[in-house]
């Protein structure tokens, strides 16, 4: 099979998904590029070049530029798939769901229920999310766990290239708006995917290890720090059971109360501040309806309650590390 | 400007049957049979139904908290807005919406909106879809003076103007944002000039006269439904209530309701002009006005009598589905 990165996945999801289905079309700030000046338009494909080359090959009415509004980037694609359009909007980071959220929130999310069920918005919204760049404190928030909070949205965060073809394929045949979140520290790690297209149902965890002895829940650009974790453990008789939601909302929250059940210990991995957030929500979800199973408190690992810094080693110490994680499932069997 | 004589009275039954909602709902709202939030659309009538006489069932609005006009006018249920409005599980959204999200996609009502200036955006989409498809389509957002001090509004106009799509600003000025007055609110002297330094055209209608808005709002919507990108129609009228219902009005100058009632209503104004050419007589105007009572009273009785959401309804109609999460 193929080996491609997670920005190559996505990129070949959205040519397909275009090619399938004509009313799909991409709009964001310099999806295309270039328009307006004397460079060959099309030539950037986005800040990170995840919608590369669907210019040239769909034309200036699908691969759409804005101006930086990104108010007026959702809320086109909110009323495009109101009147039965399947836009994917891009928001460059996620950080500028700041600029954006009453057209996410009050707007898309909303619509279905405050009509009484009568309308649909299949609208996606791809956003760049996570840390690790260096980017300081405008640019690098994960923000998922924001919008999980707001009934009406659905929230993606693929771990890896293969789960983010699928569920952005997923995303884009879905009927309810859903927002899509990239992890940008994960766009070039690469494995296997198909050329075909296929889909990842939402609220479908993914089983990535099998143990006994703790079960780890981690998110995006987490999931391959815990699986490092989980694997440097094993040499110390250690096993773990490493469960990805891949969907926040809709979560499955049986794949995790199952696998608490057996194991009797919890560690909650993300890279967001703690509080209300995944961690916290997970750690709740265990103790109402899994306390009788735990053997030892639930652990959280997760940034402080700051901003993200600059500086490579502040960053460092901000984003939860391998160690951070080994000794939080350490601490749990103590 | 003549028109045939059944779009005429096509036209005053709108106007009248707005007038005479809003002025029913205020009499419920009162009497507390009405819950919530409410915002009355009394006195600009000639507005909306100025601009909707020119929009086929597939064109689009989109409105405001201000929006039981829009709709009414746009073609919505009369009888399951009102059932909306009491919060009926029957009503247009299933009491789920409410006076200021009252919705009906099939008709093109992309809804009522209760955030001032959240709807020029999701218009400028309804646009670019009908751009996209090139299926002749127009969208239409009505705001308020209000609206045009918000940034969703100056991104909607930018992005309308980049892309070229044929969407309509309809900015209604009843002089209020709230409480204030737009001679504070708007920092310039020429709001005009300042929308249409956005790049497109603005039409001017005097909004206690449906055949100036009528006129006005087919420049505009021939204009972007041509393919000439946006336009935008200027109306001003005061409206006849408060803000919302219950607005003690302290902002008001001593006569200007009465004023506005005597000297600026849509209504009267109608009469005035369509029986002094002889086009309409006063009787035919007469047996619509009594059409229209009769339909809000059973409006109204139908809404009191509908039933009620229950328990299990607070949950639904969140997503189309939610898997078995």
């Amino acid at each position: 099979m193929p080996v491609k990165t997670m920005r190559d996945a996505i990129n070949e999801a959205l040519h397909q998904a275009m090619a399938e289905d004509d009313s799909v079309f991409v709009i964001g700030e310099d999806v295309a590029g270039c328009n307006g000046s004397q460079g060959e338009v099309g030539s950037v494909g986005g800040v990170f070049g995840v919608t590369g080359g669907l210019y040239k090959a769909f034309g200036p009415n699908r691969c759409i530029d804005t101006p930086i509004s990104e108010s007026a980037i959702v809320g086109a694609a909110a009323g495009a798939a109101l009147v039965g359009m399947r836009p994917v909007a891009e928001i460059m980071f996620a950080d500028f769901i700041g600029v954006c959220m009453d057209q996410i929130v009050n707007q898309m999310g909303k619509f279905r229920y405050m009509f009484g069920g009568k309308s649909t918005c299949p609208a996606v919204i791809r956003f760049a999310s996570g840390g690790g760049f260096s980017a300081a404190s405008q640019h690098s928030q994960a923000m998922y766990q924001i919008l999980t909070a707001f009934p009406g949205l659905k929230v993606v965060v693929p771990s890896n290239a293969y789960d983010a073809k699928g569920l952005l394929l997923q995303a884009i045949k879905d009927d309810d708006p859903v927002m899509f979140f990239e992890p940008k520290a994960l766009y070039q790690e690469a494995c296997e995917v198909p050329d075909e297209m296929y889909t990842i149902p939402f609220g479908q965890a993914a089983y990535l290890r099998e143990g006994d002895d703790c079960t780890v829940v981690a998110f995006g650009q987490m999931v391959p720090r815990a699986a490092a974790a989980i694997d440097a453990l094993e040499a110390e008789g250690i096993s773990c059971d490493l469960i990805d939601p891949r969907t926040t909302s809709p979560l499955d929250e049986g794949a995790i109360l199952e696998s608490v059940e057996a194991t009797g210990r919890l560690v909650v991995v993300d890279e967001t501040p703690p509080r209300c957030s995944l961690t916290a929500d997970i750690a709740a979800l265990a103790a109402d309806k899994a306390f009788h199973a735990l053997k030892a408190p639930i652990k959280q690992v997760c940034a402080p309650h700051s901003p993200t810094p600059f500086s490579p080693e502040l960053e460092a110490e901000y984003i939860p590390s391998a160690e951070k994680i080994i000794a939080a499932i350490k601490a749990t069997l103590a | 400007m003549t028109m045939p004589k059944e779009k005429l009275l096509r036209a005053y039954r709108q106007m009248k049957t707005i007038r005479e909602f809003e002025e029913r709902a205020h009499v419920e709202i009162m009497n507390g049979q009405i819950p919530g939030f409410t915002h009355l659309y009394t006195g600009q009538e000639a507005n909306a139904v100025g601009v909707c006489e020119h929009l086929d069932e597939q064109d689009t609005i989109i409105s405001t908290h201000r929006g039981h006009g829009h709709c009414i006018a746009k073609g919505a249920d009369v009888i399951g807005m009102m059932k909306e409005l009491f919060g009926s599980s029957e009503g247009l959204c299933k009491g789920k919406g409410g006076s200021m999200h009252v919705a009906d996609i099939e008709k093109g009502i992309l809804g009522a909106n209760g955030i001032v200036a959240g709807g020029p955006p999701i218009s400028v989409g309804s646009a670019l879809a009908a751009k996209i498809r090139d299926n002749g389509r127009v969208a239409v957002s009505f705001s308020g003076d209000g609206s045009v001090n918000q940034g969703t509004c100056f991104e909607a106009m930018n992005l309308a103007v980049v892309l070229k799509v044929p969407a309509i600003f309809v900015i209604e000025n009843n002089y209020y944002s709230e409480h204030t007055n737009i001679s504070y609110a708007v920092g310039c002297d020429d709001l005009k000039a300042r929308t249409e330094a956005f790049g497109f055209p603005v039409f001017v209608a005097d909004g206690c006269d449906f055949f100036s808005v009528y006129e006005a709002a087919g420049k505009a919507i021939n204009h972007a439904r041509s393919g000439n990108g946006p336009a935008g129609l200027f109306a001003e009228q005061g409206r006849f209530h408060g803000h919302f219902v219950g607005d003690p009005q302290y902002y008001r100058a001593e006569g200007e309701l009465d004023d506005l009632r005597e000297n600026s209503d849509c209504l009267k104004v109608f009469r005035n002009k369509t029986t002094a050419t002889g086009e309409v007589s006063h009787e035919e105007l007469d047996a619509i006005d009594a059409d229209v009572l009769a339909l809000i009273d059973e409006a109204v009785a139908a809404a009191k009598a509908a039933p009620r959401p229950t328990a299990e309804q607070v949950v639904e109609d969140v997503y189309v589905n939610y898997g078995n999460a």
